[in-house]
């Protein structure tokens, strides 16, 4: 009964973001952007480039799954759709980690589906390249577990953009360091399974610690 | 025995008392007509017996359990339709009702709920493009759709037409005559018989 309500949320959520594609496409097209201009205002220097692919190639990844965040509670919110939900006799945590799930099935999984094809243009070989996406496979739900904890605390109040900055950035770079030094490490030639480890232990920790929370926020938000 | 408790309710927001010792018990069949001025707190007390809202004094207990103990089995018997109707613009009309279903434990056919709302031949229709009374008039079809003995409606009526009203009243005296439960707030006058009526002042 609950798996039920848990793949409606998903099938519900993927159904509204295919029917609302412009803030689906948004945050790719940030991340496509980002990355793409780089190695313009760089230039055509093949090391540096190589250098800083997994730097710069993470941060856009990362920003952009911060920018699309805002609309993981905002129109149910709005709506009044919450309500239904946390109503609902199935755990709100359960709904709430629907809810993540579809949001990184629309930014997670696009953002490590492209990354690939824009790591060309930073000179990543195959491996280095193979990398990147484990990492950012791993990572992104990573983000969108914690985002969305901060998400809904914010949800209620009408400006929560700087604030839900601060509090969430500081949480991201963990990830972001074991992510960008997995790669590293790979083009040093160096195993990478210590840094692989690291983001999993992460990723457990989040989907474990993150729905709970999130739910208490979404209810003393709506109260 | 299904039956709504509440005792010594009281709720202070901003600094002020909104109110204090609301007691009352709902059995089957009857419906609550709750009363007030504006800002009175009728949706703070609404939002209460939702369990949308925390009680900091007194108890509110179904069936002699307190509903925050009860938590998600108060929500199998219990359906709230506040001031948002909870719609989903981007989904149809069929959609939406089947997303409540699915969140729901025991449901019924959504085509006879949206017959007697009088919205037949909307399946299909994308929820942005109905009225702000068909809109209404879906989040209606939503408690019928999903079965559930305690409807709590927060001015159920705002912008239906007079003859949509009475469908709902209908509605309303068809689900108690069933052994249901309603707690309504409305400034229309609500034309049911003063045999199942309450009625509180806030």
């Amino acid at each position: 009964m609950h798996l039920r309500a848990f793949g409606a949320v998903i099938v519900r959520d993927l159904l509204l973001a295919f029917r609302h594609k412009s803030e689906l496409v948004n945050s790719i097209a940030f991340f496509i952007l980002v990355v793409s201009l780089f190695p313009l205002g760089v230039g055509a220097d093949i090391a540096l480039l190589r250098k800083i692919a997994p730097g710069v190639i993470w941060v856009a990844a990362l920003l952009a799954t911060f920018l699309s965040l805002d609309q993981l509670f905002r129109s149910d919110y709005e709506d009044g759709c919450l309500e239904l939900i946390l109503m609902s006799p199935h755990p709100v945590s359960l709904i709430v980690l629907a809810k993540i799930m579809a949001h990184w099935m629309l930014t997670g999984v696009p953002l490590t589906l492209i990354a690939p094809l824009l790591a060309g243009m930073y000179g990543l070989e195959n491996s280095s390249i193979a990398v990147l996406m484990l990492t950012l496979l791993i990572g992104t739900p990573i983000l969108s577990l914690i985002g969305a904890i901060a998400i809904a605390l914010t949800v209620g109040l009408r400006k929560g953009g700087v604030m839900l900055a601060l509090l969430i950035l500081p949480f991201y770079v963990p990830v972001l360091i074991f992510a960008t030094a997995a790669i590293d490490a790979q083009i040093a030639g160096f195993p990478v399974s210590g840094q692989i480890n690291m983001l999993l232990a992460l990723l457990a920790l989040a989907l474990t610690l993150s729905p709970w929370p999130t739910a208490v926020a979404l209810k003393m938000s709506l109260s | 025995m299904n039956r709504l408790e509440v005792k010594n309710l009281a709720c202070e927001r901003g600094g002020r008392l909104l109110f204090s010792n609301i007691s009352f018990s709902l059995n089957p069949g009857a419906v609550l007509v709750i009363e007030g001025r504006n800002g009175a707190g009728k949706t703070t007390l609404l939002r209460m017996l939702a369990g949308l809202r925390s009680i900091e004094d007194g108890v509110v207990s179904f069936d002699g359990l307190s509903i925050e103990q009860l938590a998600d089995a108060y929500y199998q018997q219990m359906a709230y339709l506040g001031h948002l109707n909870a719609v989903k613009y981007d989904l149809t009309v069929s959609e939406n009702l089947k997303f409540a279903q699915q969140l729901s434990t025991v449901v019924s056919n959504i085509d006879d709920a949206l017959h007697k709302v009088g919205l037949d031949g909307y399946q299909d229709t994308l929820s942005r493009h109905l009225s702000a009374g068909q809109k209404r008039k879906l989040a209606l079809a939503r408690l019928l759709c999903i079965h559930k003995r305690l409807w709590i409606l927060d001015e159920p009526f705002t912008s239906l037409d007079k003859s949509s009203i009475a469908m709902f009243e209908g509605l309303i005296h068809e689900h108690v005559s069933q052994g249901g439960m309603v707690i309504i707030t409305t400034h229309h006058p609500i034309n049911l018989p003063d045999s199942i009526l309450l009625r509180l002042t806030l």
